[in-house]
């Protein structure tokens, strides 16, 4: 049966009750959902499933491991705003999505995950490939179901398609026992809707608070927009953009934050916290007032909660009532959409000088910013900002860049400058390495006519390097930088720091990633100075197929400025003013 | 502080797991559970006492709420509450002794639910102070008591109080099944009074 001919049964189907098998329903439910793309991985306990694919026009995507069928999943979501979805069979299968399904948890990604079990007369018994994942994933997932009677798969799924995009989005994973795959029902896709979504009694947006967060934003001297992962998330970007420019608030994102507000407009400061610019923090310790939009106070933005922004009053509008005064307490608790809640909120704000507080942040940039090393002639060695920087210029920030977690990551955060939301996919609240090459293309398959990046350190690329075989099995051009200083760099420059540069079991012996590319089909060359970075970029993004790029960088480079943990946001460590390795560098 | 959390939850297999682990991840100690049925079918209706803060009161309210398959979550430690506890408590006895203790719990208004040559058990509703007193008034005679099983608290509103969430699910209870001639401050003046 051709494509055309499955999708016209599929769609029967959605309009016409029918009996089918539990895996037919599995795939018609997806279908109705608007699921075109599955990541996963075959197995026993998920046959029936992967039998029944070939009757729907759905396109699955053979993963080399389950870990990269969730992360694929993760960035397909990150990069669409549309729900993933990943599949494994029971046991080993299903664990392995585990990590994958964390990450998206911490970062609220909208994922549905679909397991096989063994059938439901020997759940419990320890049969061959049995886990139980609905107990393994219960602290991972936003829910979970255990689905053992074929009538109830469709519900479960449509379900958890609500329950992954509702409120703060999430992860849910759905274990379906074999048996009830194998069974049949009648099914019935618009009887299988799950009832409305019930209103949460927290969630309120009172009209005092809107009163005085406008009152607060009005006699404001010195206010800071902290912009979240949430922007994106709510589809709130014109909002804030629409706030930060009527009352004159400068912007400083968080990670997950970056793209959701133009990197080249002028009120954004850049990314706050561990890693965020010594000025953006600066400002934020000396604000008078916080607007915190869809962020949630990460440890890793705050630096030691006692000593956060003492000056500042705290506004902070959240779709989770729980995140509310979680970390950092505030004066008023805006809970709600984003979108809808500034919707609400934008009438009440009036226009507003703030160029005497914009000055002051501009003149505390001019010292720090000169020891970019960007902006230092080229001593021949290679650093990663240089990457960075050439990779932004070349492609005019216009692509999709999926990192791993580490050094590269901060630098990419650093000096990649996003101007649209959904270009950055990255893992932030777990910190998973080996996210980056399934993520990129997981984002690709979601968007195929954007440039897409991956950009990895020597370390986290090994951990998912199998993939490699996914991009060629599905002939995606995805271009591949890995940044390799030899080092699991994060943690060595933490050791260097803080361990009497003790660098335990941090050097790290790789393949050589050229030649590996090559194993694979997939072409590609070594970059070893700054002259070379262009021309290498470059050429990646002339060839037909994914090609990458090994990048060997200065080996002990270390990501500034950094707030040691445990410190206050001030208290950074800043640039070195004289890096031995480079030359002609100023103190600062 | 205390916290009482009352919460209705979807009568499905590993909902209790899944509220005992949001403490268990937060490492807070859940001083009495209660589960039992609701006025709803497909509902339970759950008592959670524990000890935290007023701020992680407020976030472990909004945890709960975040499981699906709860329901409605309220915590009503401040609010004008009816509290009440069960326990059972065997007692040695022989029928030298056994006189006086019928008089101890003659006195606590509990009764005796069962009675053999050497032991008897004693059934006893109340506050949770009414039955530690029992418990340590039977405790001055070394050895007498041999088990104690204990329901944990079962905690509701005064007055004619219902939750909000199900009334705007349309799951509030049956108006017609309230006693029209109960007025709130009736209910509330019976209350307090002690069970027989």
């Amino acid at each position: 049966m051709g494509r055309n001919a499955n999708a016209k049964s599929a769609e029967s189907h959605l309009t016409t009750p029918t009996r089918l098998t539990g895996a037919e329903i599995v795939w018609a439910t997806l279908v109705g959902e608007g699921v075109t793309t599955v990541f996963g991985y075959p197995g026993g306990a998920i046959l029936p499933v992967y039998d029944a694919l070939r009757k729907f026009p759905i396109h699955h995507v053979l993963v080399r491991h389950e870990q990269g069928a969730a992360h694929m999943a993760d960035g397909y979501s990150r990069a669409s705003g549309k729900v993933g979805v990943a599949m494994a069979t029971s046991g080993p299968g299903a664990t392995n999505l585990v990590t994958g399904i964390a990450t998206a948890m911490l970062d609220s990604i909208p994922m549905v995950c679909i397991t096989g079990n063994v059938s439901s007369k020997v759940l419990g018994t320890d049969a061959f490939q049995e886990v139980d994942i609905t107990g393994i994933t219960l602290p991972v997932t936003k829910h979970n179901f255990l689905v053992n009677k074929t009538e109830d798969i469709a519900h479960a799924i449509r379900y958890a398609f609500q329950i992954a995009v509702s409120g703060r989005p999430g992860p849910v994973l759905v274990d379906i026992t074999k048996d009830a795959q194998q069974g049949t029902a009648i099914f019935d896709f618009e009887a299988a809707k799950p009832r409305a979504y019930r209103p949460h009694p927290m969630l309120h947006v009172d009209e005092s608070g809107l009163k005085h967060a406008a009152e607060l934003i009005k006699n404001a001297k010195r206010p800071v927009i902290l912009a979240g992962h949430g922007i994106s998330e709510s589809g709130a970007m014109e909002q804030v953009r629409t706030l930060a420019e009527r009352a004159q608030i400068p912007v400083a994102l968080t990670l997950l934050g970056l793209g959701s507000f133009p990197a080249s407009h002028a009120l954004n400061m850049g990314m706050m916290g561990m890693h965020g610019e010594s000025w953006v923090n600066t400002a934020i310790q000396e604000a008078d007032l916080l607007i915190a939009c869809g962020m949630r106070f990460d440890d890793r933005v705050t630096g030691t909660p006692s000593t956060y922004a003492l000056k500042a009053k705290k506004i902070h509008i959240e779709v989770d009532p729980a995140e509310v005064n979680k970390n950092v307490k505030v004066d008023v608790g805006l809970i709600g959409d984003l979108r809808e809640v500034l919707e609400e909120l934008l009438p009440r704000i009036a226009g507003r000088d703030g160029s005497a507080w914009l000055k002051t942040i501009e003149s505390s940039k001019g010292a720090v910013s000169v020891h970019d090393i960007k902006n230092l002639p080229d001593s021949g060695h290679l650093y990663a900002a240089h990457v960075m920087h050439d990779l932004w210029r070349i492609t005019g920030g216009d692509a999709i860049v999926a990192t791993d977690v580490g050094q590269h990551q901060m630098w990419e955060a650093q000096y990649f400058h996003h101007e649209t939301p959904r270009s950055l996919v990255t893992s932030g609240g777990l910190g998973t390495m080996g996210f980056a090459l399934p993520a990129a293309i997981g984002a690709k398959m979601a968007c195929p006519d954007k440039e897409v990046w991956v950009i990895a350190g020597d370390g986290g690329f090994q951990m998912t390097a199998a993939e490699l075989s996914t991009i060629v099995q599905e002939k995606l051009k995805i271009n591949i930088a890995i940044i390799n200083n030899g080092y699991l760099g994060m943690v060595r420059q933490w050791q260097e720091f803080f361990y009497e540069s003790n660098y335990e079991s941090t050097p790290l012996v790789s393949p050589d990633f050229v030649k590996l590319a090559d194993a694979h089909g997939i072409a590609g060359r070594a970059v070893t100075t700054r002259a070379e970075v262009a021309e290498a970029v470059n050429e990646a993004r002339k060839a037909p197929g994914a090609f990458l790029l090994n990048f060997m960088v200065e080996k002990e480079d270390s990501v500034y400025p950094m707030i040691p943990a445990g410190n206050a946001l001030h208290e950074m460590i800043r640039r070195p003013g004289k890096n031995p390795l480079v030359e002609s560098a100023d103190d600062e | 502080m205390l916290h009482t959390f009352v919460a209705y939850v979807e009568d499905l297999p590993g909902v209790l797991t899944r509220v005992a682990s949001l403490f268990r991840r937060l490492n807070i100690n859940i001083s009495s559970l209660t589960v039992g049925r609701s006025e709803r079918e497909g509902l339970s209706r759950l008592t959670l006492v524990c000890e935290a803060s007023e701020v992680a009161g407020h976030r472990i309210r909004a945890s709960l709420f975040k499981l699906e398959n709860i329901v409605d979550v309220d915590d009503i430690a401040k609010a004008p509450n009816v509290t009440r506890e069960l326990a059972l408590i065997k007692v040695a006895a022989t029928p030298r002794n056994r006189a006086q203790i019928f008089d101890l719990v003659e006195v606590f208004r509990a009764r005796i639910v069962d009675l053999t040559s050497e032991s008897l058990m004693i059934e006893m509703t109340g506050v949770e102070s009414k039955i530690e007193g029992l418990i340590e008034v039977l405790r001055e005679d070394d050895g007498r008591i041999l088990e104690i099983c204990r329901s944990g608290k079962m905690t509701m509103r005064r007055g004619h109080h219902t939750s909000s969430v199900l009334k705007a699910m349309g799951k509030a209870p049956d108006e017609s099944s309230l006693q029209e001639d109960v007025t709130e401050d009736a209910a509330e003046a019976n209350a307090d009074v002690e069970p027989a």
